[in-house]
């Protein structure tokens, strides 16, 4: 790590302002694709395209800064407290859906199936409906038709075995690095990485089984909706993390990080562990109980 | 080491010039002036928004606009001013700030701090644009509450979006101001010690990347709810449109302390310089600060009164709000302690400070009024709510704002603005105010509802005076503009303490200070 006691101030860098219109771009070409327009696709694709490279272009940047060790120790400290909340932020987007599924189960179902305060709007909009989660919980007006839940204890749990798994074997990278083993490392880095795609592939797999075989999707009810808008976001953020560990362990591979350098290793097992974590949290709200 | 040092000489020769050394610029105090500009330019687009609102207000009957483009004017008012000159403006005083304020080169990452600000200009391109969309601009209010909000036309998604774009600049924003905040301060400088200023932000920047998320995730809802089938606020369908409420408020009612707490440390700051004294307080203050933020995230139901939550509920949130009161009035306590018995001068922050005071505290007042359940029954959704904020924001918010920018503009640019205009300014705002929002008080009291292009012939009086103060108080906001303009140009030369009073590291740097603040970490005693 660079001694020097002076911060590193970057030069002015124009990654920002690409990746600004290249979000600009995705957003409103996902806008108009809403609105059915034809240039929405094309647009949306376009700001991808500019946004990863953007991405290819910053972390470039950052990647070939740190191995010139022009950081010192305050500036990878200045990162840890960035990731550090940024993940926090993400554990609080997390805490909106789990909010929803909550208040829909504590409150909305049992109330429109006429329970304290509900018994009016029960009796006079919604007779005879018996508010039974997860059985009845495409509402009143059985919204996308008869679907059938998805249990807990068939893939879903070993989804958590593979994720739990996965945990393991980067903790088991981040020993290995800070030993200076380099095999152990990147097989291990390998392994977590092996799996998180896994994860990913049986994820996939249980939507088309929830799509095909249990008529169960984003428009099934309040069920469907906290269903598919927890497990799709956290998939999303699996698919994200096992990119940025993808990259790390090229990195490894390439010989990058020493056993007290490695900022961008632990960042990436850090949002690894969130990823986990928030897993943990849906396999027993979403899934089991 | 020497090469590194010199490699590290090379990155500072690179100095685009023109508009693009703004857009690359990875420098705290450029990034500030942006936000600043940023924060002026919305400022006078969100007032001409009011305008056309006081405008059609001005007499009973509907005749300057329709009532749909009315109902966008209010929505987007809301989220301009919130959004785009607040929020905005703070964190541009942040930049400039709170390196100075720590005693740090610049801020913690500096690229990241580029990107903050350069989304917001794409961010209220978008927004602003949907005014002339299909179906017109979001007119379900800035509150967004569904179903209202899903009968938006084009502009939905396109809404939607510029919020989730505002949020990652807040957030981002945010992560900065704590990594600067925890790791850059110079040496010496312990926790206890930072000015209130840098403390309130701390605790504003924890808010931001608390809520944030979640109104990315409740306005998520509302997207895939129109577009993707989904019944999170289709009661059909097991969800409950009362939920949304319950998401955005969770964000909301800490929204309004991230609006008002760096005003906090405004006026902590401005009030020992020119009563010559210490603050007094100063821990009370963190401590209060600390428990004004904690209880923010306890009390949202308070904006939810009337729709229909049980008795346990309705009570808890009564109580909890009310109890935000006691460290607000620790605080103000302070303030006027600080103040008294010192050797007082009233430049135009003090004068701004001052007023900041009063008429803060006459906004708590009235927000005391509506915390009260069943009076809340009667005001809920009247003028006397927008009388309410527009006390906490525009004298509150705003007037700490001015406050700052006049207090520091010295620091910032070498030259003294012209006193004597900054005292007009202030009077003239300060008339105009009161004149536009106090008549809001005896409307909504005696009934006239808020956000409602036309008004029983009762309420005609008040009314009038309400658009002449509004006019006035827009128009006095040009000599704000003129004097900020003429003292970037030029002006009585400032010396580095700026004011006789002043204490704190931001006064021992030269004014203008150097384009990187401390190359080398002072040593705070
Ligand atoms: C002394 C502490 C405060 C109390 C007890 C309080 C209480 C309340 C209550 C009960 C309401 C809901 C009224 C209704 O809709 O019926 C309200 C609305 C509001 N308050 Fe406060 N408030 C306080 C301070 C603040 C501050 C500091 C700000 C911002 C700087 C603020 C901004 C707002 C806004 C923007 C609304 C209206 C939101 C909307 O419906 O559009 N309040 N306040
Ligand atoms: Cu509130």
């Amino acid at each position: 790590m660079s001694n020097s006691t002076l911060y590193y101030i970057p030069e002015p860098s124009h990654w920002p302002i690409v990746g600004s219109v290249g979000l600009f771009t995705t957003l409103i070409g996902a806008a108009l694709m809403m609105l059915d327009s034809a240039v929405g696709t094309w647009l949306l694709a376009a700001g991808i395209l500019i946004v990863v490279l953007m991405m290819f272009g910053w972390f470039g940047t950052v990647i070939s800064e740190s191995e010139s060790e022009t950081y010192n120790a305050q500036v990878d400290l200045s990162f840890r407290w960035g990731m550090f909340w940024f993940i926090f932020s993400e554990v609080m987007f997390f805490a909106a859906f789990f909010g929803a599924l909550y208040y829909a189960r504590q409150y909305s179902l049992p109330w429109l199936g006429g329970e304290g305060p509900g018994i009016l709007t029960n009796t006079y909009l919604w007779e005879g409906y018996e508010a039974l989660w997860p059985y009845t919980a495409n509402g009143p007006g059985e919204i996308g038709g008869a679907f059938t839940h998805m249990g807990a204890w068939g893939l879903p749990a070993i989804n958590t075995l593979v994720l739990l798994t996965s945990g393991g074997t980067v903790t088991w990278a981040h020993h290995a690095l800070k030993a200076g083993h380099r095999g152990q490392l990147i097989a291990g880095l390998f392994l977590t990485v092996a799996l998180g795609f896994l994860f990913i592939g049986l994820q996939a797999y249980e939507y088309m089984h929830a799509f095909t075989d249990l008529n169960l999707n984003l428009g099934s009810g309040i069920y469907g909706s906290t269903f598919f808008m927890l497990t799709g976001f956290h998939g999303l953020h699996v698919t994200i993390g096992a990119i940025i560990l993808t990259v790390v362990l090229f990195r490894c591979i390439s010989g990058h990080f020493t056993p007290n350098r490695h900022f961008a290793f632990e960042a990436a097992a850090w949002y690894w562990h969130f990823v986990d974590v928030v897993w943990l949290g849906l396999f027993v709200f979403v899934y089991w109980l | 080491m020497s090469e590194i040092a010199a490699a590290h000489d090379d990155h500072h020769d690179y100095h685009p010039s023109g508009l693009w050394r703004w857009v690359t610029t990875t420098n705290h105090k450029d990034i500030g002036t942006l936000y600043l500009w940023l924060a002026m330019i919305m400022f006078f687009i969100g007032g001409a928004m009011a305008l056309v609102i006081r405008t059609e207000l001005f007499s009973p009957g509907l005749q300057f606009v329709d009532p749909q483009f009315f109902n966008s004017m209010t929505t987007l008012h809301a989220l301009v001013m919130i959004f785009g000159v607040v929020m905005p403006a703070f964190t541009g005083l942040a930049n400039w700030q709170i390196p100075l304020m720590v005693g740090a080169t610049d801020m913690a990452l500096p690229r990241l701090n580029n990107w903050s600000f350069w989304i917001l200009p794409f961010a209220f391109a978008m927004l602003l644009s949907t005014m002339f969309m299909d179906g017109g601009g979001p007119a379900g209010g800035w509150t967004l509450y569904p179903p209202l909000t899903l009968q938006t036309g084009n502009a939905l998604p396109f809404v939607i979006f510029s919020i989730h774009f505002m949020g990652m600049s807040s957030i981002m924003g945010a992560i900065n101001i704590i990594a600067t905040i925890v790791n850059m301060r110079a040496p010496g400088m312990h926790m206890m010690k930072m000015p209130l200023f840098v403390w309130t932000w701390l605790i504003t920047a924890f808010l931001l990347i608390a809520v944030m998320p979640v109104l990315a995730g409740g306005v998520t809802m509302l997207l895939t709810d129109k577009f993707f089938g989904t019944s999170f606020f289709n009661a059909a369908g097991g969800g409950d449109p009362v939920m949304f409420q319950h998401i955005f408020w969770f964000f909301g009612h800490p929204e309004v302390y991230i609006l008002i707490l760096p005003s906090f440390g405004v006026v902590s700051s401005i009030l020992p310089t020119f009563s010559r004294k210490p603050l007094f307080g100063y821990s009370s203050m963190v401590y209060a600060t600390a428990s004004i933020a904690f209880l923010s995230f306890v009390v949202w139901a308070h904006h939810m009164f009337t729709v229909g939550m049980p008795l346990a509920g309705e009570l808890f949130f009564m109580f909890a709000t009310m109890l935000i009161a006691v460290p607000t009035g620790v605080k103000v306590f302070n303030w006027v302690a600080t103040m008294w018995r010192g050797s007082m001068t009233f430049e135009t922050p003090m004068l701004f400070a001052i007023g900041f005071i009063i008429m803060f505290t006459i906004g708590g007042l009235s927000g005391l009024m509506l915390a009260i359940v069943p009076a809340d029954f009667q005001y809920h959704d009247s003028y006397f709510v927008v009388a309410h904020f527009h006390y906490v924001l525009v004298p509150g918010s705003i007037f700490a704002i001015m406050a700052a920018v006049y207090y520091w503009l010295p620091k910032w640019t070498g030259n003294h603005y012209p006193e004597r205009l900054g005292k007009w300014h202030f009077w003239l705002s300060t008339i105009f105010v009161n004149l536009t929002f106090f008549p809001m008080h005896f409307v909504g009291l005696a009934g006239m509802p808020r956000r409602i292009p036309d008004y029983a012939l009762q309420f005609a009086d008040y009314n009038m005076l309400a658009s002449i103060g509004a006019f006035g108080f827009g128009f006095a906001q040009l000599l704000f503009l003129y004097i900020v303009v003429v003292t970037i140009r030029g002006g009585e030369k400032a010396t580095d303490q700026v004011w006789e009073g002043a204490e704190g590291l931001e006064w021992t740097l030269p004014s203008p200070p150097p384009y990187h603040s401390f190359t080398t970490p002072p040593v705070v005693r």
